[in-house]
């Protein structure tokens, strides 16, 4: 076994017990990269430099004895809408194709901290907007499992690194499913916690109201680490939590006796593949085998999700993305006047995706539409957010699908945003509500794709979630598959 | 239809994107699909819902008036397409 395919956990286990330095294990690392990223291409920008610098001083530390923190050395991917101080941020596009940020993000900033060596930057739907990563204004990520198909997104640069051992895990961000579709693709472990558990400090926004920051991972007790290490209040992000942050490894027990497991009918519908049908059924009846209490429950407003996250998050996109007009940072077009720099800066440095929810979300904001659209949907919003509370009187945790079909052919929904939006339907719920959630391997369709499961708890209840999904995963082996490269 | 050709032209200005053509032509045709897909909110009744806007229970979070961050004008400037000295150099606003 070579170094690089380590989960967190071993890996620091390893540097703990002397077997291994942390210059080995990033260099073992930056290998693989050489060896495989020319076609999985996840990674946007490496630091190896620095990244090996990091691991030296890691190894530094090491010898001087000191104590030890689970993150120490281990290298580590970040999704590039992450600022990171001198090391160029493209939120992979082409409006910040230069970019050097000043500060580090908050999460970044505690993985530094932490000890841990930071890889690179990776791959993304431009500003994090899609499903499949073929958005980015660079090149589109190849899934590991097949490189025909897509890794998910937006953060399939972060689940395919993760997936083919070109970091040890990564950091990712979820407006509306982009950390947990794309590690359901990638059959990879990812956390979206509950809104306000991390720190947006430095994350390029997208939708203010829903976006999170959380762990992709090789396991579970891995996720449970990385969002140990980056949970918590923060005075620079006036939406994160100041309630205190449990210790998420207490959680991973292997009891569920007695918890109360809802199953969502509206979540099991004709469109879903077969075989993603079958193996949740099954990962449900193999928690029920440990104890857990199955019920049936409903969660009436679910239709209308696709459609309400489509209007709250273009309507706030198109207000988060006005920054971006040529004048302090980022691209600027040559151009007559002031009004011809900001529209041709905008529309040279833009993608069609971006520009797609830019104007969409002008429009429902727009005099005379924003009744009908934006109020009419933060009322369903309302509606759906009650669905969930109404639930979590009678249930611990909900179990659903993470995505309707495994990851989809590159190129199959580029020409019908409405279908690639659809793809989405079982992760923008959870959004919308603020709720945790985390999507974990649980078996292969017919040609060999990962299917994920999705576990979704109650407000800053990710203990009972990461409890779940750790009990599912010690009873089944599907983690420990990898594609072959 | 929900929304024809003028519309578009009505928001890109609005949004301060330059579109060609064919893109005004080819947005028209997808906005109008999802806008219709949207229309799908109006089977609902929520004349008596109050608008949910924020998932967090946090209040509006006050601090000190204080300077936190040190003052580092090269690195932002640094960002900058245009610059004179420790200036932004940007284009004439006032005609």
């Amino acid at each position: 076994m070579t170094f690089s395919a380590l989960t967190l956990h071993e890996a620091s286990e390893k540097l703990r017990q002397r077997e291994i330095s942390s210059r080995e294990l990033t260099e073992a690392v930056f290998q693989r990269i050489a060896d495989t990223d020319e076609t999985i291409h996840a990674y946007l920008t490496l630091a190896r430099d620095a990244a090996m610098e990091q691991a030296k001083q890691a190894d530094e530390r090491l010898k001087q004895h000191e104590t030890l923190t689970p993150l120490l050395g281990m290298p580590i991917a970040v999704k590039d809408n992450f600022l990171t101080r001198g090391l160029r941020t493209t939120c992979a596009s082409k409006i910040l194709g230069d970019f050097i940020p000043p500060y580090d993000a908050t999460a970044v900033a505690k993985l530094r901290a932490g000890g841990a060596v930071i890889v690179g930057k990776t791959n993304l739907d431009e500003f994090a907007m899609g499903s499949s990563a073929e958005n980015s204004a660079f090149f589109p990520t190849r899934n590991p499992w097949n490189p025909e198909r897509i890794p998910g997104g937006s953060s399939g640069g972060s689940a395919a690194a993760v997936a083919a051992d070109l970091c040890v895990a990564a950091l990712g961000t979820d407006t509306g499913g982009s950390i947990r579709q794309p590690a359901a693709c990638c059959g990879v472990v990812g956390l979206k916690p509950t809104y306000g558990r991390v720190s947006r400090y430095g994350v390029i926004a997208f939708a203010s109201s829903m976006d999170q920051v959380g762990p992709l991972a090789k396991d579970v007790r891995d996720a449970a680490l990385l969002l140990q290490a980056i949970a918590g209040h923060d005075p620079r992000d006036s939406t994160s939590a100041t309630r205190a942050v449990p210790n998420y490894g207490d959680a991973l027990n292997g009891d569920i006796k007695g918890l109360r497991i809802g199953v969502p009918k509206e979540y099991f519908v004709s469109a879903m593949q077969p075989e993603v049908d079958r193996q949740v059924r099954q990962a449900i009846c193999q928690l029920a085998n440990h104890g857990a209490i199955i019920e049936d429950i409903s969660l009436p407003h679910t239709e209308y999700a696709v459609a309400v996250y489509y209007i709250v998050a273009t309507a706030e996109a198109s207000s988060n993305l006005a920054r971006y007009d040529g004048m302090r940072f980022g691209h600027r077009a040559d151009a007559r006047d002031l009004s011809e720099t900001y529209r041709f800066s905008r529309d040279q440095g833009f993608g069609a995706e971006v520009k797609r929810r830019i104007m969409l979300g002008t429009y429902v904001l727009s005099a005379g539409y924003y009744d009908a659209y934006y109020l009419k949907a933060q009322r369903v919003r309302r509606l759906i957010k009650e669905d969930f509370d109404h639930v979590f009187q009678q249930c611990d945790v909900i179990v659903t699908p993470t995505a309707p079909t495994t990851a989809f052919r590159i190129g199959e929904k580029t020409q019908d945003p409405l279908q690639m939006y659809l793809s989405d339907i079982y992760t923008i719920s959870i959004n919308l509500a603020g709720l945790p959630a985390i999507s974990l391997p649980c078996g292969f369709d017919d040609a060999g794709m990962p299917i994920g499961l999705q576990i979704i708890g109650s407000h800053f209840d990710e203990a009972t979630v990461l409890r779940v999904a750790h009990t599912y995963e010690q009873a089944t082996d599907w983690h420990k598959k990898k594609p072959a490269l | 239809m929900k929304l024809n050709r003028a519309d578009v032209q009505r928001v890109a200005v609005l949004a301060r994107l330059h579109l060609s053509e064919h893109q005004e032509g080819e947005l028209t045709t997808q906005l109008d699909a999802i806008l219709d897909y949207m229309a799908k909110l109006n089977e609902i009744d929520t004349s008596k819902v109050e608008p949910f806007s924020h998932a967090t229970d946090e209040t509006n979070a006050f601090r000190e008036d204080k300077v936190t961050n040190r003052p580092d004008a090269e690195a932002l400037l640094a960002n900058a397409p245009g610059r004179d000295g420790t200036f932004f150099k940007v284009p004439k606003i006032i005609e």
